[in-house]
Order: structure tokens, then sequence, then C-alpha cells
């Protein structure tokens, strides 16, 4: 243990409503921790920066998943094996469970939130650009009530998001989609298990009579943040999925995307990697063959 | 800045208070405290699965684990896996299939194993090589590993 614990304090409270006064009576002095999957290993490591936490992982409030004719709702501290584990969200949410499954190992998985996913903020998270492709909201709530945004908007730069510092994330909202939708997740690392990845990406498709008519593209660790991609979405929307849409798509990632070199790959290698799973997504979708590996169909 | 918190649990089946840090790692407190030293230290960043233990029968990295979150639990160490001084199935079949080399990873691997074999008493190699992606071994090679948790569940699973 790098770290000196008497530096830090972690405490609970008895129900949402005790945590979120908390929260509101000093507000930024306590920060949340849900599994610990994250925070402990930069404890750990001795360059945690904040030290007074709240723990969330006892409050019932936050966990749990409900399902409604029109959505599913995630409570924030549901983890990846609740997530794997759920009916409705392996048959109409496959993307979430992959990200789900592809998250660290099976000890991670089982401590490991979506909630915490979100709010711990990394640009490499696994779950998000799957969140994106789902067109999920956030419900945000505080004493002052509930607040609800597209995740899609979440994020507003490195390690900032649309949260203050008297609000927990309380719920993700997922509508429950509806016709035939095209959908595969990568996630492109150094291994299959454990690894943090280079690139990730989500993308739905809605094709009929050979339009593009809808499109969701989510990516991770290519920009300061998971980002959606705007205008690859639009250079395809509406459009026959051809060569030439496919291609003006690819070119367009160059404005969605903004990726870095770092420890674990490069900017030029995330970019050209970006565009050729946005190209094999596409061109899937074009073609038709669901039964490739990491695709289905809803 | 914390006091320490007094928390009940269950290790090993005996009930007990631990008392520390609120934020200690439940690794520390069972090698330090209860001097269970079969939960090893690897990575300390949850990659390597070598301090694995089970919480209310799921695998979890005590080394991830803050003691405030042990309230109310009940914990497993390698420790706790003998009964009446006969080893659990899995350790046996880790004996008697060269699961084993230097035993770092051995009591991670073994409560994986374990956790695997309560939800799905038959896997698949699919299967083990999934509930075992988050255990590093450095010696083996994994087959041997691999194969002493097929036998162990075979050995579940009863005589033929």
């Amino acid at each position: 243990m790098r770290a000196r614990l008497s530096d830090y304090s972690l405490r609970s409270a008895a129900s949402l409503a005790e945590a979120l006064e908390l929260l509101a009576a000093e507000p930024g002095r306590w920060r949340p921790l849900a599994g610990g999957t994250d925070l402990m290993v930069v404890l750990e490591s001795g360059s945690l920066q904040h030290r007074e936490y709240l723990s969330l992982w006892n409050l019932d409030e936050l966990r749990g998943i409900d399902v409604t004719e029109q959505e599913v709702v995630i409570g924030a501290s549901t983890t990846y094996t609740d997530v794997l584990g759920h009916e409705t969200l392996r048959a109409e949410f496959p993307l979430i469970c992959q990200a789900a499954a592809e998250t660290g190992g099976v000890a991670t998985q089982n401590r490991g939130t979506l909630g915490g996913n979100i709010a711990n903020a990394s640009p490499a998270a696994d779950t998000p650009p799957a969140l994106i492709a789902y067109d999920a909201e956030l419900d945000l709530v505080s004493t002052r009530g509930t607040r609800r945004v597209a995740y899609a908007r979440f994020h507003t730069g490195y390690k900032e998001m649309d949260l203050r510092p008297d609000e927990l994330i309380r719920a993700i909202r997922l509508p429950r989609p509806r016709g035939r939708w095209r959908q595969w997740y990568r996630k492109v690392g150094t291994r299959r298990a454990q690894a943090i990845s280079k690139v990730c990406f989500a993308g739905r498709l809605k094709v009929s009579d050979g339009l593009a008519e809808d499109v969701r593209l989510g990516f991770a660790s290519v920009a300061p943040t998971v980002v959606r991609a705007i205008h690859a979405e639009d250079s395809v929307r509406g459009r026959p999925l051809d060569a030439k849409s496919i291609a003006a798509a690819r070119a367009s990632l160059a404005r969605d995307l903004s990726p870095i070199d770092d420890d674990r790959s490069t900017a030029r290698y995330r970019l050209r990697i970006a565009g050729n799973l946005l190209e094999m997504f596409l061109t899937q979708g074009l073609e038709g063959d669901s039964n490739r590996q990491g695709w289905v169909s809803t | 800045m914390s006091d320490p918190v007094q928390v009940r649990c269950r290790v090993n089946g005996t009930s007990m208070v631990l008392s520390g840090h609120p934020m200690a790692r439940l690794l520390d407190v069972l090698r330090e405290q209860l001097h269970l030293t079969g939960t090893r230290e690897g990575c300390g960043e949850g990659e390597c699965g070598a301090c694995a233990v089970l919480v209310d029968g799921r695998l979890v990295n005590s080394c991830l684990f803050p003691l405030l979150h042990a309230e109310g639990t009940a914990i497993t160490t390698i420790e706790g896996l003998e009964q009446g001084g006969r080893l659990h199935p899995v350790q046996e079949a880790f004996v008697a299939h060269g699961g084993a080399q230097c035993g770092i990873c051995t009591p991670g691997m073994v409560l994986a194993a374990v956790a695997l074999l309560a939800e799905r008493p038959n896997p698949t190699a699919d299967d083990i090589r999934v509930a075992l992606a988050g255990n590093l071994c450095r010696c083996t090679g994994y087959i041997r590993i691999f194969e002493s948790i097929v036998r162990a569940a075979q050995a579940q699973a009863g005589p033929a």
C-alpha cells in the first residue's frame, strides 16, 4: 500500500436520502465510491487526489433493473454481473451485455458498476459506447430533485461531466428498441480479457430498402471523452449504403474523433482502426450477413 | 481522518468483528489481522487475481475491496475450503493433475474455479477460460489448471 490511509476517509449513509443530504450540506466534500474497482487501484498507487469518500455500495435504491413497456431502467450501482444475468438486457441490449462481459474478469464484473463506469469518466471505458448506441439517458438526483440528461452529451471534457457536486447518478434509462437493428460491439486491445482498449466501438444500424434509415455510432479511447460520431452518422443517415457513403462516413470520423498517442497506442493507429471498424460495420450492414461472431440483430 | 470502523462479518464460517480503517484493503486485513496468508498480493491493482476471495459466494479481488464493504458479508478464503481436514475437490484436483506450480496464483485460481463450479457444475472449455480470465499464472501455461477444473467437475458429479 503506497498511500497513507490515515489521509483518507470513507463513510456510508443509511439511505439515498441521507447520502444526498450529506452531499448537499457540503458540496464537493464527499465524492462517491461504488464498487471501488477503479478508485481502490488509484488509492493503492498513491495518487488518489481527493480524500473524502461516501460509499454508495449499501444503497439499495441505486440497485436493480426495472423493465417497463417503453424502457429499461438500470440502477447506477447495478454490477456488470447483474447486467449479464438479466434476460431483457441480453435480448434487447446485447451490446451492453457484451461490453459488461469484456470489462475486466469475473471478480471485477462482480463489483464494478455501470454508474461507476460512467462517473469515473474514463475515455477508455467499455460500456459507454454501447450506452451511446442505445440513446441512453441518465437520471441525476440531488436534494433539489431529479433531472434527466442525454448520455451522449453528459461528458463535457476530459474527466469532466454534467454532474454537480451534490448530485448522484441514480439510474441509466434505455428506450426499448423498435424494429430491426443491426448491432455490433468491438473492443480492440492487446488481449481479449482484462486489457484496457486501444479503440472501442459500438454501432447500431437500421436498414430499409438499401437505405441507412438510422444509425448510432459510439467510440471510446479515441477522444478526451467517450464520443458519439455525429458527423459519420450524418454521412450515411438516409443515404444508400454504398461505397460512396461509406467512404464519406469514414472520412467524417476525422472530425468526430481526436485520438492521442499514449502508452497503449498511437493516434494514427487508433484513427485507422476506428475507420476500419466503422467500415466493417457499415459493409456488413450492406451485405446483410448477421451470422458473423459478434453480430446480433433484434 | 477516518476513525476505525468495526465491521461484523463471517470469515471461513466464523463470526467476527474486524476493526480497521474503512478503506483498508480486505487483502491486508485478512493477511495481517487474521494471518490468513493464503490470500496473495500479486499486482495490487485488480489485474492478476492472486488476491481473489469469495464474498457471499462471489469472486472478488480483495486488493480492491475496502473493509467497509465487508459489513454483513460471509467471506471465504483458501483456508476455508477444506472440510474436516479434507481438501475441497477442486484443491484435490489441482494437486492430482499438476494445477499448481509456484503457488502464488493457486489460491485465486482455486477460488475462481469453486465460484464457477457452484454456478455451472459442468462447465465448457470456454466457460472455464472466461471464469479464469482475471487470474494470471506465469508457470503452468494454464493447460493443467483447466484440466484440473475439468477433473474436479467430473469428481463432483460422482463416479461415472
